[in-house]
């Protein structure tokens, strides 16, 4: 039996790095998307430039189940390390596709799956003799052979090399040679299989695009003006995003100036301490980093808590811990990022779920950084950060203006208004500040990382220090009110079964309640988007006899700051835990959830399927 | 650090800038530091040096690192804004500060600790970087808040108060500053007022990094024999390369030396710099031969002061990040936020 599906499997390619893989396999799965199907690729790369092993996976799914299923159906292996291990992942009745040029012992193929076998090297021996263009030959052909398989449209793939090579025209009919290629071998030694692609109209007008280049792009529209970063995967592109962005849409027309500033520091220590300092004068200033960098960073956040000033920090989570899995995915900073920094500290923290919340954020951060007056974190993962993403589109109102928060104008000082820098005049814990330069005779004032009085001078006074921080956790309840709401995802039934989660694990979580769904067990769901959490986060956890909280790293970190800051009963937060570094899989959280359930099911109500 | 403010009191016969400002109008508040600290000279000719340029106080900011030195913005320019940031840290502070405001002048002070040991990196960093500033290190060669430890430009073989003798090579931060590239370098000594005001409003007046090293001996931990960077050893050992007049922009200029005494620098703000030569075959605008200079005295167990090095049409960072002319911190809405416009296409391309 081999597998029949139209528009729902998962086709995954095993490569070496560094062998030009990339861009094919990407042109590949932007095919899917021109024939009006949704698609989810993913990029699992090791931590090397060349030589080492790579896989792309691609979910293609009509009913726009965007995250990681679990489960190969077609893998094209062509990669003869990795290759007993990606044989071995193929669902039964699944397909291999390989390059047949050498014999292969039959026992390294499996009996309950289908063998397609494509002589590719010999195929590009005999129609190229550049040793280079044979091998970035051989990844195109074998795109044509798998469209041929699968029903693409030829059009789509030639349109798609066309767009692709615009730059450099030379090399469109080469590639659309070895795209027909490809194609005709297929067709000549291959019979068509039981995956199969058919046009549709379900990818409306969702863009694709990275989280990383999402979340710069956010970062223009809030106003950053400033970034200082140092290179680190997964965050580098972040950066790189926003310089091309700024390039693009921050150049002043009549001067060719730029309206930014934009500096690779020395280290993160260096970056975060730029950041600061341009905060500290008015400029809305961000930096991008990963788990390392934050932990460098920690002294500094603690200063701009403690002195209150507005930052920015991206955080592409990746895993840890120490260099860990530079290359893989985790939501493992959650703590480090919401503790930073040594004293009693607390900072607001935002979980975009996919690229078009990235953008949405990304804005939002700066706003609310110069509205709290403090360090906000955008906690991004490299699933999110680094793969292409089917999202709404971006959208921005142009009636919105930058919230720049409470900044005390040189009218106001003219005019004698009374300025604390940490004088709580309206109650919500924040004070007025002023920026450098506002004023001859006054509202000039001295920053530190010291405690201060009310009027920012020095005092090392219990009480004074107290009231300060006490002053600090009532602009911290603030920031409840400021940070986005959670979305509540109910079950068709009611419930006494809840579940949170967060960030890059939505989709899966998404298509794992519709599973859990047509199984009978029914489950509540509520995303949070950032912390402090709201009190809906609270009374959607009061309201469920069990809650079950799904995160990506081994600690469970968001339950404990679930149960610390909520003060919830740990026995009423159970785990689902996937940290292994790939994206967590709707299979697994569905297996977890259910096995789970069904075990409580068996000393308490039973379940009953529909 | 303080909580002592001054109280205002001006003497009727204290002479008004072409501001209107007197001294008084620079000054900050009550210092904290030892009796006879150098470092309270330092912010003395700080105070000198802007009520001398007219400076309008709120135009400055300033910005420190921590330690003993660190603490004296609070002493001096109470109408500026000032940051105590973090140990080592102020040089990446100060240059997010200047990217954000170009307008701004900014005075970074730190110590031997904050610059040379914890800080070293950043204070290197910062100087390549050519960031607008002028950064002075107050140099006693001593941990003073924590009592008395060495720091990274204690000599070898200096003898600490306690005894101990440093083995330990000593990082100078003046030839640091010059093999980086920094385009305004001096050295001075907290004892020679004379000699460090004019410094420091070249150094203000000039577009780049300016780096002043101040010998600043720590009358507790470091002023006792053995110690080579105590007064009587600075005066002792005081090796001035030039006598620095500072000129601002439109003074006449009057020539009352003879040919070869005196060289005359103009820098990019048309303030002009009028070197009287103490060491005849020395010339600061040559990098390389004051490199040579510096080692040459330094094996002689002299201190090198006076104005070391300037690059009088040296560049900024914002002349390399070809910033707009309006600080960042003033761009308006219009001119950040690109529109659901411009938003539209960037969705385009994305399908």
């Amino acid at each position: 039996m081999t597998l029949s599906a139209v528009n729902d499997f998962v086709v995954k390619f095993a490569n070496v790095n560094g062998s030009g893989s990339a861009s094919a396999n990407g042109m590949f799965a932007k095919s899917i998307l021109r024939m009006g199907v949704p698609v989810a690729a993913r990029n699992i790369f090791p931590s090397n430039i060349q030589g080492l092993p790579t896989w792309y996976e691609v979910r293609i799914s009509e009913a726009g189940h965007l995250g990681r299923r679990g489960g190969v159906d077609l893998m094209v292996a062509m990669n003869p390390q990795t290759w007993d291990q990606d044989v071995a992942s193929i669902e039964p009745g699944g397909y291999l596709f390989y390059d047949s040029t050498k014999p292969m012992l039959a026992s390294k193929f499996r009996t309950d799956i289908e063998v397609l076998g494509l002589p590719l090297t010999a195929i590009c021996n005999a129609a190229y003799t550049d040793p280079r263009q044979r091998q970035l030959f051989k990844n195109i052909i074998y795109v044509g052979a798998l469209a041929w398989l699968l029903g693409i449209e030829d059009n789509v793939l030639e349109t798609l090399v066309r767009e692709e090579f615009s730059s450099k025209p030379k090399l469109i009919d080469a590639n659309l040679q070895a795209l027909a290629l490809g194609r005709d071998e297929a067709a000549a030694r291959l019979a068509p299989i039981g995956l199969k692609m058919r046009r549709s109209d379900a990818v409306g007008d969702r863009i694709y695009v990275e989280g990383n280049t999402a979340a710069a792009l956010g970062a223009v529209y809030g106003g950053a003006t400033v970034c200082a970063w140092y290179p680190i995967t997964p965050s580098t592109s972040l950066a790189e995003a926003f310089m091309a962005h700024c390039a693009e849409l921050r150049t002043d027309p009549a001067t060719g100036e730029a309206r930014y500033g934009i500096i690779q520091a020395e280290d993160e220590i260096a970056s975060i301490g730029i950041v600061v300092g341009a905060g500290w004068n008015g400029a809305r200033a961000f930096t991008c980093t990963s788990g390392p960098g934050i932990s460098l960073m920690q002294e500094f956040v603690g200063l701009s808590y403690f002195a209150e000033i507005p930052a920015v920090i991206f955080d592409v989570q990746r895993g840890g811990p120490s260099t860990g899995m530079p290359t893989r995915t985790q939501q493992s900073d959650i703590l480090l990022a919401a503790y930073a920094s040594h004293g009693d500290t607390k900072h607001p923290l935002l979980f975009p779920e996919d690229p078009a919340e990235c953008f949405d954020f990304g804005a939002l951060a700066f706003d609310l950084a110069d509205r709290l007056q403090t360090t906000i974190f955008v906690m991004l993962d490299l699933d999110i950060g680094m793969n292409e993403w089917l999202c709404r589109p971006f959208a921005w109102d142009d009636s919105r203006r930058l919230d720049r928060g409470k900044v005390m104008t040189h009218e106001e000082l003219e005019a004698g208004k009374d300025f604390g820098r940490y004088l709580d005049v309206d109650g919500d814990g924040i004070a007025y500040r002023t920026l450098p330069g506002v004023h001859p005779e006054r509202g000039a004032y001295f920053t530190r990382g010291t405690s201060r009085d009310p009027y920012a001078r020095y005092s090392e006074e219990g009480s004074v220090y107290v009231a300060n921080m006490e002053r600090l956790l009532a602009k911290f309840e603030t920031a409840k009110s400021l940070i986005p709401a959670p979305v509540a995802r109910p079950a068709k039934r009611r419930t006494p079964h809840g579940v949170i989660y967060f960030g890059s694990t939505t989709p899966a979580m998404h298509e794992s309640l519709e599973i859990l769904d047509a199984q009978g067990i029914h489950v509540d769901g509520l995303r949070v988007r950032g912390f402090p959490f709201n009190n809906e986060v609270m009374a959607f956890i009061e309201a469920h006899e069990t809650v079950f909280v799904v995160e990506q790293n081994r600690d469970a970190q968001l339950r404990t700051l679930v149960m610390v800051e909520g003060g919830v009963d740990p026995a009423k937060l159970v785990s689902v835990l996937g940290y292994d570094g790939s994206p967590i899989t709707a299979r697994f959280i569905t297996d977890e959830i259910s096995r789970r359930i069904h075990g409580a099911a068996r000393t308490h109500a039973p379940l009953v399927a529909e | 650090m303080t909580y002592i403010t001054k109280p205002r009191l001006h003497h009727p016969l204290l002479q008004p800038n072409g501001l209107g400002f007197t001294r008084r109008d620079y000054e900050g508040k009550v210092s904290t530091l030892c009796a006879g600290c150098g470092h309270d000279s330092i912010s003395a000719a700080i105070i000198q040096a802007a009520y001398e340029l007219d400076l309008p106080p709120h135009r400055l900011a300033k910005l420190s690192g921590i330690g003993c030195s660190s603490k004296t913005p609070d002493y001096f320019l109470g109408n500026s804004h000032g940051f105590n940031s973090v140990h080592g840290r102020m040089p990446s502070v100060l240059t997010g500060a200047n990217v954000a405001n170009r307008d701004l002048i900014y005075l970074g002070v730190s110590g031997d600790g904050d610059s040379a040991s914890i800080g070293l990196g950043q204070f290197a960093h910062s100087v390549r970087r050519g960031v607008n500033m002028t950064y002075i290190v107050e140099n006693n060669g001593v941990y003073g808040l924590t009592k008395g430890q060495f720091s990274a430009t204690s000599d070898p073989g200096s003898k600490s108060k306690r005894g101990v003798v440093n083995h330990d090579q000593a990082i100078d931060l003046v030839g640091v500053a010059l093999q980086l590239g920094a385009s305004f370098v001096a050295r001075s000594f907290s004892g020679d007022k004379a000699q460090l005001t004019p410094l420091i409003k070249a150094a203000i007046a000039h577009k780049g990094a300016a780096f002043i090293d101040v010998i600043s001996p720590c009358v507790q931990f470091n002023n006792h024999v053995g110690s080579t960077k105590s007064f009587d050893y600075v005066r002792e050992h005081n090796a001035a390369m030039n006598r620095l007049d500072f000129i601002e922009p439109r003074a006449e200029i009057t020539v009352d030396y003879g040919p070869g005494e005196v060289e005359l620098v103009t820098q990019h703000d048309g303030s002009v710099l009028r070197l009287r030569k103490l060491a005849p075959d020395y010339d600061p605008t040559d990098r390389i031969s004051a490199i040579g200079h510096l080692l040459l005295h330094q094996a002689r167990g002299e201190v090198v002061t006076g104005l070391l090095y300037v690059d009088p049409a040296a560049s900024d960072l914002h002349d390399h990040l070809h910033t707009v002319r309006k600080p960042l911190n003033q761009l308006e809405d219009d001119e950040l936020v690109p529109g659901s416009a411009a938003l539209a296409a960037i969705n385009n391309s994305l399908r």
